[in-house]
């Protein structure tokens, strides 16, 4: 059970009150839903802590459950090599104000998956380094797997690309 | 040999147009702009089983500089599309452009935020060969329509 994951044990110890275990019943992975104030401490304490070592961002994305509030959903997958135990960070986002803070200072890895999520559902990341667009162009108007982004709404052409710094 | 009498022998007479014609037509040299799966039946055209080079279109250019017949093989996603046409003007005339298969024609089954709905938004398109991907039979059959369509033109009209 959750409770008697070490992790989730001394998270509770750590962060009582910002913190809240939540099932998951579809893969029975441990998850713990965290206040968007406390994400980055709650990272960094996972990152360094001694025998919790999560050295590996598996994956940053975010869903969007547009029929609830909040609306937006960041969700953190980490994994330690070393201990072999993983774990999953969801963090609720309202819609009026779709900002987090980055944990690009806990894992560098977190650059383009943050980048990613702001793009496609227009996450803000505090903080970032580089708050880019990374698939889609710089002229693409709006955030396309945002579930109000109508299916088959059409972006405007453009003759020549204006932006040509990084990726080309 | 007088004027006016008939000619004999080894002269055969035509129009400028129709001989000039007749060489742009069995000498396609195609640019294929290969983006997805589309592109496995163009390669099985090109390759001996299908022997493209019956229409002397056979010699892939892949600088658009030597080529006058431009093969739009694939989806065409927006990100692209500024590319697309900056290749398309690359082209020296005449010039000439085929859509190979439902994504180059019509955007296809891809009716989302990222496909170009048909590639004929971006450049002119004179021959659309349909299917998902097309056989190579409809590939060539387009060839066939684009050597057609090449023989009604003048070598004087400017195209663009
Ligand atoms: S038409 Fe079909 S086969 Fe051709 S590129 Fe599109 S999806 Fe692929």
């Amino acid at each position: 059970m959750a409770e008697k994951n070490p992790t989730i044990k001394k998270l509770l110890a750590k962060f009582g009150g910002q913190i809240e275990v939540v099932a998951s019943p579809f893969d029975k992975m441990d998850t713990v839903r965290v206040k968007r104030e406390s994400i980055l401490d709650v990272c960094m304490f996972l990152r360094t802590e001694d025998d919790l070592d999560y050295d590996l961002m598996r994956d940053l994305t975010c869903v969007d459950y547009i029929h609830e509030k909040p609306r937006f959903e960041v969700v953190y997958h980490l994994y330690s090599i070393y201990n072999g135990h993983e774990i999953r960070l969801k963090v609720r986002l309202e819609e009026r104000d779709p900002t987090i803070d980055t944990v690009t200072s806990v894992w560098v890895g977190a650059n383009w998956y943050e980048r990613e999520v702001y793009d496609f559902y227009g996450i803000r990341f505090n903080n970032h380094p580089d708050l880019r667009r990374i698939l889609l162009y710089p002229e693409f108007v709006g955030h396309p797997l945002r579930k109000d982004y109508p299916i088959d709404r059409e972006q405007p052409l453009f003759e020549e690309r204006k932006e040509t710094k990084g990726v080309r | 040999m007088e004027i006016g009498s008939p000619p004999s022998g080894n002269i055969i007479t035509t129009r400028l147009d129709k001989i000039v014609n007749w060489g742009r037509k069995w000498s396609f040299f195609c640019y294929p702009f290969v983006t997805a799966c589309c592109g496995m039946e163009y390669m099985s055209t090109a390759a001996s089983h299908y022997d493209i080079a019956r229409f002397g279109a056979e010699f892939p250019r892949f600088s658009p500089r030597q080529a006058d017949l431009m093969l739009v093989v694939g989806t065409i996603c927006h990100k692209l599309a500024p590319v697309v046409k900056l290749v398309h003007e690359q082209m020296c005339e005449p010039k000439w452009v085929i859509a190979v298969g439902a994504c180059a024609c019509s955007g296809g089954f891809y009716r989302n935020y990222s496909v170009v709905q048909g590639v004929d938004r971006i450049i002119p398109v004179d021959v659309y060969v349909t299917g998902c991907p097309p056989r190579p039979e409809a590939f060539l059959d387009g060839i066939m329509k684009m050597q057609a369509k090449v023989d009604t033109e003048s070598m004087f009209q400017r195209r663009n």
